[in-house]
C-alpha cells in the first residue's frame, strides 16, 4: 500500500484495517504522534489528512492511500512554523506528550481562519486534552502565532 | 532498521568522561549530601565514581541533571542551580540526565539517599548540595587563573564563563582555564558563608526558557514509548481485572492463532501478549479470556463502603483507629465550649490520567545477563532495583535509560511496568516494547483513595475555635492522612485520627493525595463556621482560628489579589481556602457560576498566592501551580473512578472525564509572596485549595453545601434541591 506522509510516498506492507497511528510511529518512525486513547477522545494522535485534523489512531491506514498526510515532523522543517514558534515563546509544554496532536489541531484551524476568537480557539480545540492543564497558554499561543503569523 | 534512541541521553561514563582535556569533576559519597571530587580521586576510589560536571576546553558546560522530567521543569531547573554558584555561562551549559545510582546522585533523606522526584521534592532537596557543588567549581577554576597570573585568589572575581582580575582587567574563559588547568586531588571545601548572596543570583529566581521545550513542539522529545530498537517485538498486557488476583489458564492457543501474534506470557498479575506489532497485540489482548484467581479486592463496592462501611466504622468506639495529631486535651474543649460545629464530607477514588500510558522497553544482552531497560520514571534508582529483583539480577546487571514523562502525578514511581517488559523480553529473547492500553491503564490503575470525613469543632464564649477533632475514615494508610494536619491554624486543643478499612484496591500517591480531600473537609468545615458566626471567612480564619503568620500573609495576599470584598457579577460568587504541601502554603480564590438547570458549575477566575521560599524559576514555578490549579479543578468538577464487584467501572477518556480547555477559568493569577527562606515545594501547591474554595463559593451562590467530591452535576442538582 502506498501512503503520502510529509510529501514523501512509502510502501508499507500493512493490513488495510491498520490504524494510521502505527504505521507513523512504528513502521515509518515518526514518533512525534502519540497514542493516548485509541477510541479519538483525547487527540494525542493528530494529523492531518489533506489538510484536514483527524484522529490518527481510529483512521484505519487504507483510507487515506491516494491522500495527503502530514504529521509533526512534517509540519515544518526547523520548527518555524508560527504555532512552534508561539510554543516556545509562550513556554506551553509541561510534559509535553499532548503537544504535537495540540499543536497540529491548532495548525489546521489557523489554516482556515487566520484571526479566530477565543471562543471559536475553545471549541476547535476541545476535543485535545492536556493533562497537565496547558490549555490557557495554549490558547495564548494560538493567538500570538494568528498575530504574529 | 536503525536503532532509534535518541542521542543526549543516558551519558555512559566512558562517553562522558572520555573527552579530550577539560575539566571533570566528579561526585563523592557523602552522608549528607553530594560532594564533588577530582577525577583522579574518583578514579582510585573502592567503586566507580561518575561525573557531575565537565568543563571541555570549548567552553562547555554539561552538567547532570538528576531530576525527572515530567513537566515540571527539574531538569533545567537543578543544573542552573549548580551553573549559578559555579557562575556558567547558561548559554553554553548542556544538560544530560545523571545515571540511575541514588548512592551516587541521590539526594540525602532518612539517613539514606534516594532519587525519587515525588512530593515536589526536587529543588527543595538538591538546592544547599548543588549550590555547594557549584561553588567548589568555581573555587577550582579560580584557583587555576589565580596560578596562571601568579595573583592571590582571592583577589579574582568571576563573570558568567570568566575568571576575572578587578585589578588588571584580565580576563580568562572557563573554556580557557578547561585547557590547560588542573583540578586538585583534593578538591576546596567551601562553606555556606562563601556562596552567593541571593541579591548577585544571575539565574536564580530570573526564569530562563526550559531546556526540555523546544524538542516537545517538533515531535523529537524521547518518551520511552518513542524508543525503537533493532529487532524490538511488542507487547501489551491485561492484568486481573478484580485487583490482586493472579491468572490461573488462559486461552492462549486462540491469542498464538491471531494475525502477528507470537506468544503469551504470564505474569505475576497478569497475561501479556506478545506480537510483531502493537495493533496485533492490543487485538490479541481484545481476545484473551482469563480465568482468575480471586483477588483481594473481590466483591468491592466503593459507593457502599462509601455510605454505609465507613459510616459505621466512625460510629464505632472500638475501631481501630491511628492518631496523627494530637494536643492540648480536645475532649475537655469540648466539654466546655460555648457551641460546637460537626459536618461530614466525602470523595471518590481519583485516576492519574497520564497522557503517556505506562510503557517501557527492555533488551537483554546476547548472554542474558544484564538488561537495558528504558523508562520515563519519577524513580529512576527504585526502578533499577525493583527491575533487578524482579529478575533475579543484581541491580548491577540493569542499566537504566530515563526519558521524559508524559505525565507522572506519583503514579510512576515503582518500575511495576518496567519489570514487566523485563520478564516478557527475557521470554521473547528479544528487545520488547511494553505498552499497556488506555483501557488497561485505567482498570490496572493505582488510586487516589476514596474518603469519608468527620469534623468536629469547638468555640469558646469568645468564639474561638479553641477544640478541632478529624477523622478520616478509608483505605491507604499515610495516602489517607497527607494534608490532614493543621500547622497554620494554631487550635490550641486537636485530635485527629485516621481509620483503615482495606478493600485491596491498588492505591497510589496523587498530586498531593490526601491533601486533596482532606483540605476540601477542613477548609470548607471553616467556611461553615464562618457562615455559621455571621463572619467573613477570611475575618473568622484571623479572629477565631489563632492563623499563623506565614498564613496570614498569604491569605492577605490572595484578598489583596482577587478584591475579596469586591461586588461580583450577577450570578457569580466567590470562595476561598488554604493550603500546605511540601513546605508550602498556598491561599486561593475561585469565582464560580452556576446552570442551575444542568447543575453544570464552571469556574471564571482563580487567584492565588504561594508562600513557597526562594522560586529558582519563577516562570517555570507559575506554570506549574496553573498546572495544579487545572489539576485541581478537574477532580473537583470531573475525576470519579467507581468499583463493583471488585472491578473499576470506567475505562477511558469517554466516561473518566477530566478537565478540557472549554472548562478552564479563563484567567488564572498567581502570586508568590516574598519570603527570605529555602525553596519549598511547588509542583502540588497548585491543587490541594481549590475544592474547598469552589464548594466555598457555591455556597455563597446558592446557600447549599456541597459535601461530596467530585461535583458532578447529579450531585450539584441534588444539593441545590436538598
Amino acid at each position: 500500500m502506498q501512503v503520502s506522509v510529509n510529501g514523501r510516498s512509502h510502501e508499507v506492507n500493512v493490513e488495510p484495517d491498520t490504524p494510521l497511528l502505527w504505521v507513523l510511529r512504528d513502521v515509518l518512525g515518526l514518533t512525534g504522534t502519540k497514542y493516548g486513547c485509541g477510541i479519538s477522545a483525547c487527540g494525542a494522535c493528530t494529523v492531518h489528512v489533506n489538510g484536514e485534523p483527524v484522529r490518527s489512531c481510529s483512521m484505519p491506514v487504507a483510507q487515506v492511500e491516494g491522500k495527503r498526510v502530514t504529521t509533526i515532523e512534517g509540519l515544518s522543517r526547523d520548527s518555524s512554523h508560527p504555532l512552534q514558534k508561539a510554543w516556545v515563546a509562550e513556554q506551553v509544554p509541561q510534559c509535553g506528550y499532548c503537544q504535537s496532536g495540540q499543536i497540529m489541531q491548532a495548525a489546521a484551524l489557523l489554516a482556515k481562519n487566520p484571526k479566530p476568537s477565543r471562543g471559536e480557539i475553545v471549541r476547535h480545540m476541545n476535543g485535545n486534552i492536556c493533562r497537565c492543564g496547558t490549555y490557557n497558554r495554549i490558547i495564548a499561543s494560538i493567538q500570538r502565532a494568528s498575530r504574529e503569523g | 532498521m536503525n536503532a532509534t534512541v535518541k542521542p543526549g541521553f543516558n551519558p555512559s561514563r566512558r562517553r562522558f568522561l572520555a573527552g579530550a582535556g577539560g575539566l571533570t569533576f566528579c561526585v563523592a559519597i557523602g552522608s549528607d549530601g553530594i560532594h564533588l571530587l577530582s577525577e583522579a580521586q574518583a578514579n582510585t576510589a573502592s567503586r566507580t565514581m561518575s561525573a557531575w560536571v565537565r568543563i571541555a576546553p570549548d567552553g562547555m558546560v554539561t552538567i547532570l541533571s538528576a531530576g525527572a522530567e515530567m513537566g515540571q521543569g527539574s531538569m533545567t531547573s537543578l543544573p542552573l542551580i549548580l551553573a549559578e554558584e559555579m557562575d556558567a555561562d547558561w548559554s553554553k551549559v548542556a544538560i544530560e540526565w545523571a545515571p540511575a545510582d541514588a548512592a551516587v546522585y541521590g539526594y540525602a533523606m532518612n539517613n539514606g539517599r534516594a532519587m525519587a522526584i515525588v512530593g515536589s521534592r526536587a529543588v527543595m532537596l538538591y538546592f544547599n548540595q548543588l549550590r555547594l557543588a557549584g561553588a567548589q567549581v568555581r573555587k577550582v577554576l579560580i584557583a587555576n587563573a589565580a596560578e596562571k597570573w601568579g595573583v592571590a585568589p582571592a583577589s579574582l572575581r568571576t563573570e558568567p564563563g570568566f575568571v576575572v582580575d578587578p585589578a588588571s582587567g584580565q580576563r580568562m574563559s572557563y573554556g580557557e582555564i578547561a585547557g590547560f588547568g588542573a583540578v586538585p586531588a583534593e578538591l576546596p571545601a567551601v562553606d555556606k558563608s562563601e556562596l552567593k548572596d541571593r541579591r548577585q543570583f544571575r539565574l536564580i529566581g530570573k526564569s530562563v526558557p526550559r531546556r526540555d521545550i523546544p524538542a516537545k513542539v517538533n515531535g523529537t522529545a524521547q518518551y520511552a514509548i518513542d524508543v525503537r530498537l533493532p529487532g524490538m517485538v511488542y507487547a501489551t498486557a491485561r492484568h486481573s481485572p478484580v485487583h490482586g488476583g493472579a491468572p490461573e489458564s488462559w486461552n492462549e492457543d486462540k491469542a498464538k492463532s491471531m494475525r502477528g501474534v507470537i506468544g503469551t506470557v504470564r505474569l505475576p498479575d497478569g497475561v501479556a501478549v506478545i506480537a510483531d506489532s502493537l495493533p496485533h497485540a492490543m487485538a490479541a489482548r481484545g481476545a484473551l479470556e482469563v480465568t482468575w484467581k480471586e483477588g483481594r479486592a473481590e466483591g468491592f463496592d466503593s459507593e457502599k463502603a462509601l455510605a454505609e462501611t465507613y459510616v459505621q466504622v466512625h460510629a464505632d468506639p472500638s475501631a481501630k483507629r491511628r492518631t496523627l495529631d494530637s494536643k492540648g486535651d480536645a475532649q475537655a474543649a469540648f466539654a466546655s465550649a460555648a457551641k460546637t460545629y460537626k459536618s461530614e464530607y466525602r470523595s471518590d477514588y481519583g485516576y492519574h490520567a497520564q497522557m503517556e500510558p505506562l510503557n517501557a522497553v527492555a533488551r537483554f544482552s546476547a548472554a542474558g545477563d544484564h538488561v537495558e531497560i528504558w523508562e520515563g520514571t519519577q524513580a529512576p534508582d527504585v526502578s533499577r532495583g525493583r527491575i533487578a529483583k524482579a529478575l533475579g539480577f543484581k541491580p548491577g546487571q540493569v542499566t537504566l535509560h530515563q526519558c521524559y514523562m508524559g505525565g507522572g502525578f506519583g503514579r510512576r514511581t515503582l518500575g511495576d511496568y518496567a519489570s514487566e517488559a523485563a520478564l516478557i523480553a527475557r521470554e521473547a529473547r528479544r528487545p520488547v516494547k511494553l505498552v499497556w492500553t488506555r483501557e488497561e491503564d485505567m482498570a490496572h490503575g493505582m488510586f487516589r483513595p476514596q474518603s469519608f470525613q468527620c469534623l468536629e469543632a469547638a468555640l469558646d464564649p469568645d468564639g474561638k475555635v479553641t477544640g478541632w477533632t478529624h477523622c478520616v475514615v478509608g483505605d491507604g494508610g499515610v495516602l489517607l492522612a497527607t494534608g490532614i494536619k493543621i500547622p497554620y491554624y494554631q487550635v490550641p486543643h486537636q485530635h485527629i485520627e485516621a481509620r483503615g478499612v482495606p478493600h485491596g484496591v491498588r492505591l497510589k500517591h496523587w498530586r498531593a493525595v490526601g491533601h486533596v480531600f482532606n483540605v476540601f473537609a477542613i477548609e470548607s468545615f471553616v467556611d461553615e463556621m464562618a457562615a455559621a458566626q455571621g463572619m467573613d471567612p477570611v475575618d473568622f480564619r484571623f479572629q477565631r482560628m489563632s492563623i499563623s503568620p506565614r498564613a496570614r500573609a498569604v491569605f492577605e495576599k490572595a484578598v489583596q489579589m482577587s478584591d475579596w470584598k469586591a461586588r461580583r457579577p450577577e450570578g457569580r460568587a466567590v470562595g476561598i481556602s488554604i493550603s500546605e504541601r511540601s513546605g508550602s502554603l498556598g491561599a486561593g480564590v475561585a469565582e464560580i457560576s452556576l446552570d442551575r438547570a444542568t447543575g453544570r458549575i464552571r469556574v471564571h477566575k482563580a487567584w492565588v498566592a504561594i508562600d513557597g521560599g526562594l522560586v529558582v524559576q519563577p516562570e517555570a514555578a507559575r506554570a506549574n501551580i496553573e498546572s495544579g490549579i487545572v489539576y485541581g479543578l478537574s477532580s473537583v468538577l470531573h475525576e470519579r473512578v467507581t468499583l463493583k464487584g471488585g472491578v473499576v467501572e470506567q475505562s477511558n477518556f469517554h466516561d473518566y472525564h477530566v478537565e478540557r480547555m472549554a472548562d478552564v477559568p479563563e484567567e488564572m493569577h498567581v502570586a508568590f509572596v516574598e519570603r527570605d527562606a529555602a525553596p519549598s515545594g511547588l509542583g502540588e501547591i497548585g491543587n490541594p485549595w481549590v475544592a474547598a474554595a469552589v464548594a466555598n463559593a457555591f455556597y455563597r451562590l446558592t446557600g447549599k453545601r456541597l459535601r461530596h467530591m467530585p461535583f458532578t452535576p447529579a450531585r450539584v442538582l441534588e444539593a441545590l434541591q436538598a
